[in-house]
């Protein structure tokens, strides 16, 4: 079991090793860079609004309903749901639904084009086959995650705002004082710098378990599933790590 | 030319192939004939170097293919083309994009230049205006037959193909053998061609290799393959009643 483990560390990193290796031709690459972006990046992005409302308005809701002492002061309300999204919903949460949404397309394309033979094919061309599939979606991963993380916290504070108001549970200016009050900035840094991390995760793992997939339609998505549960846990590990890197004193 | 020297290659100890020796020769059709699972496609994977062999040697025109780093492989493959037996084609491509693909990799030739060599490689394989269509919008055979317009684009020195007819019907299987041995003759290159089928050893088979449990049975032309003692190669050609009361009668 634990031979394994390490023998798959190895092969991950000899994988990785393939993957980062000097491109053939930048231009091509470059191009199916920008068609990772809107594949893996764009495309992500009604996902991410849709989830990131809900989580600031429920947090908003969860965090007014325990908060019955009367000396307690509602905007904290709205700090609650500032540095909830800031600091974990909007990086990690974020981060483990995009492992399951790009994590699964990616292992389900590599794995397909694994077992049709495509990938044997672009290396009797002469390609790179690892770094020609991966290199892109790793960039623009990337490049695209923290701009999703930034669109999850805008929207999801405006979630918590919304709901604030459409129920009443606070008034707009205690949610708005609450949100302005005590702002680290480096709540986002850190934010940003652990997705970058989840990205690198998010892209590799899932594309590590397709490009080694053998068999047929069924190893595919066992191949899926494996490259995301992977995933899911790598970005639970590394969030607890960076963590108590980045903010532990 | 190819040469292939004691190449042996087993998977989780069970071998597969077993001292194989072959000539494979330039400007010719050669066949590598023999049962569902003798070991044909994991030899013509060997050769190509998507299957590390256990030991053996392989030369291409006197460069030894085994010894060599990734790197220099990468650019030897260059001078390879290959047909798979699903044709591998790149779904998200266009068929102009698939063949266009090793030139926009390799070549600095400019978008006219690369669309003029598409065509004339679509041409040969008789698809003239198909450009536009994406793989799941051709039949099998038009499938095999962008496959080899894509192999043979960079003008290969050596062409491989797995079972190029498995899955046509005998009027298509003919046309892509057709195809196949023309290509050849025409550009000179050493092609190597894996089958179980008859009628492509009778009609492209200028050498003939038979391989039996992964091992070398028989060699020799298409015309000796009727004339052979070979019991192992007799039994695989005249393998129905009515092919072995055809063998009795000669």
């Amino acid at each position: 079991m634990v031979m394994k483990l390490i023998e798959l560390i190895g092969k991950y990193f000899i994988f990785l090793r393939r993957v980062l290796s000097r491109p053939e031709k930048g231009k091509i690459y470059y191009q199916q860079t920008v068609h990772e972006i809107m594949s893996l990046g764009v495309n992500s992005i009604g996902i991410v609004i849709i989830i990131s409302i809900f989580m600031g308005a429920v947090i908003t809701l969860q965090t007014r309903y325990n908060l019955e002492n009367p000396l307690i002061p509602l905007y904290l309300i709205g700090l609650t749901a500032r540095d909830s999204m800031l600091l974990e919903f909007s990086s990690t949460i974020v981060g483990l639904i995009l492992a399951g949404k790009v994590g699964s397309n990616i292992a389900s394309e590599i794995g397909h084009m694994r077992i049709t033979e495509q990938i044997d094919a672009l290396e009797i061309i002469g390609v790179n086959s690892a770094s020609y599939l991966v290199l892109p979606k790793i960039i623009a991963t990337i490049i695209f995650n923290p701009i999703l993380t930034l669109i999850s916290m805008i929207v999801g504070i405006f979630g918590g705002w919304a709901v604030s108001v459409l129920t009443g549970a606070l008034s707009s200016s205690d949610y708005i004082y609450g949100i302005q009050y005590w702002f680290v900035p480096f709540y986002i840094t850190y934010s940003l710098i652990k997705t970058v991390f989840f990205a690198f995760i998010i892209t590799t793992v899932p594309a590590f378990f397709g490009y080694n997939v053998r068999g047929g339609a069924l190893e595919v998505g066992r191949s899926s599933t494996k490259g995301v549960v992977t995933s899911s846990v790598l970005i639970l590990l590394f969030n607890y790590i960076l963590t108590q890197l980045l903010l532990s004193k | 030319m190819i040469r292939v020297e004691n190449l042996f290659k087993s998977f989780n100890g069970e071998p597969v192939l077993e001292d194989i020796s072959i000539n494979f020769d330039e400007g010719k059709t050669n066949l590598i004939i023999g049962m569902s699972g003798s070991g044909k496609t994991v030899l013509m994977k060997s050769i190509v170097g998507l299957i590390k062999v256990d030991s053996g040697k392989i030369f291409y025109h006197d460069r030894d293919f085994v010894c060599m780093n990734i790197k220099q492989k990468r650019e030897l493959r260059r001078e390879m083309g290959m047909l798979f037996q699903g044709s591998a084609l790149f779904d998200s491509l266009t068929v102009e994009e698939n063949i266009r693909f090793p030139l926009d990799m390799f070549t600095n030739m400019t978008p006219k230049e690369k669309s003029e060599r598409v065509n004339y490689c679509l041409h040969h394989v008789n698809l003239d205006n198909e450009n536009q269509l994406h793989p799941a919008e051709l039949s099998g055979g038009m499938k095999k037959r962008v496959a080899i317009a894509r192999a043979i684009v960079q003008n290969p020195k050596y062409l491989f193909c797995d079972e190029p007819n498995s899955g046509l019907d005998p009027i298509t299987a003919l046309v892509i053998d057709k195809l196949i041995s023309d290509i050849t003759h025409e550009f000179n290159m050493t092609t190597i061609v894996n089958t179980h089928d008859m009628n492509s050893v009778m009609e492209i088979g200028e050498k003939v290799v038979f391989i039996h449990q992964g091992k070398k049975d028989w060699e020799g032309t298409n015309e000796d393959v009727l004339n052979s003692d070979a019991k192992n190669l007799n039994d695989f050609v005249f393998a129905s009643s009515l092919a072995k009361k055809y063998k009795e009668k000669m």
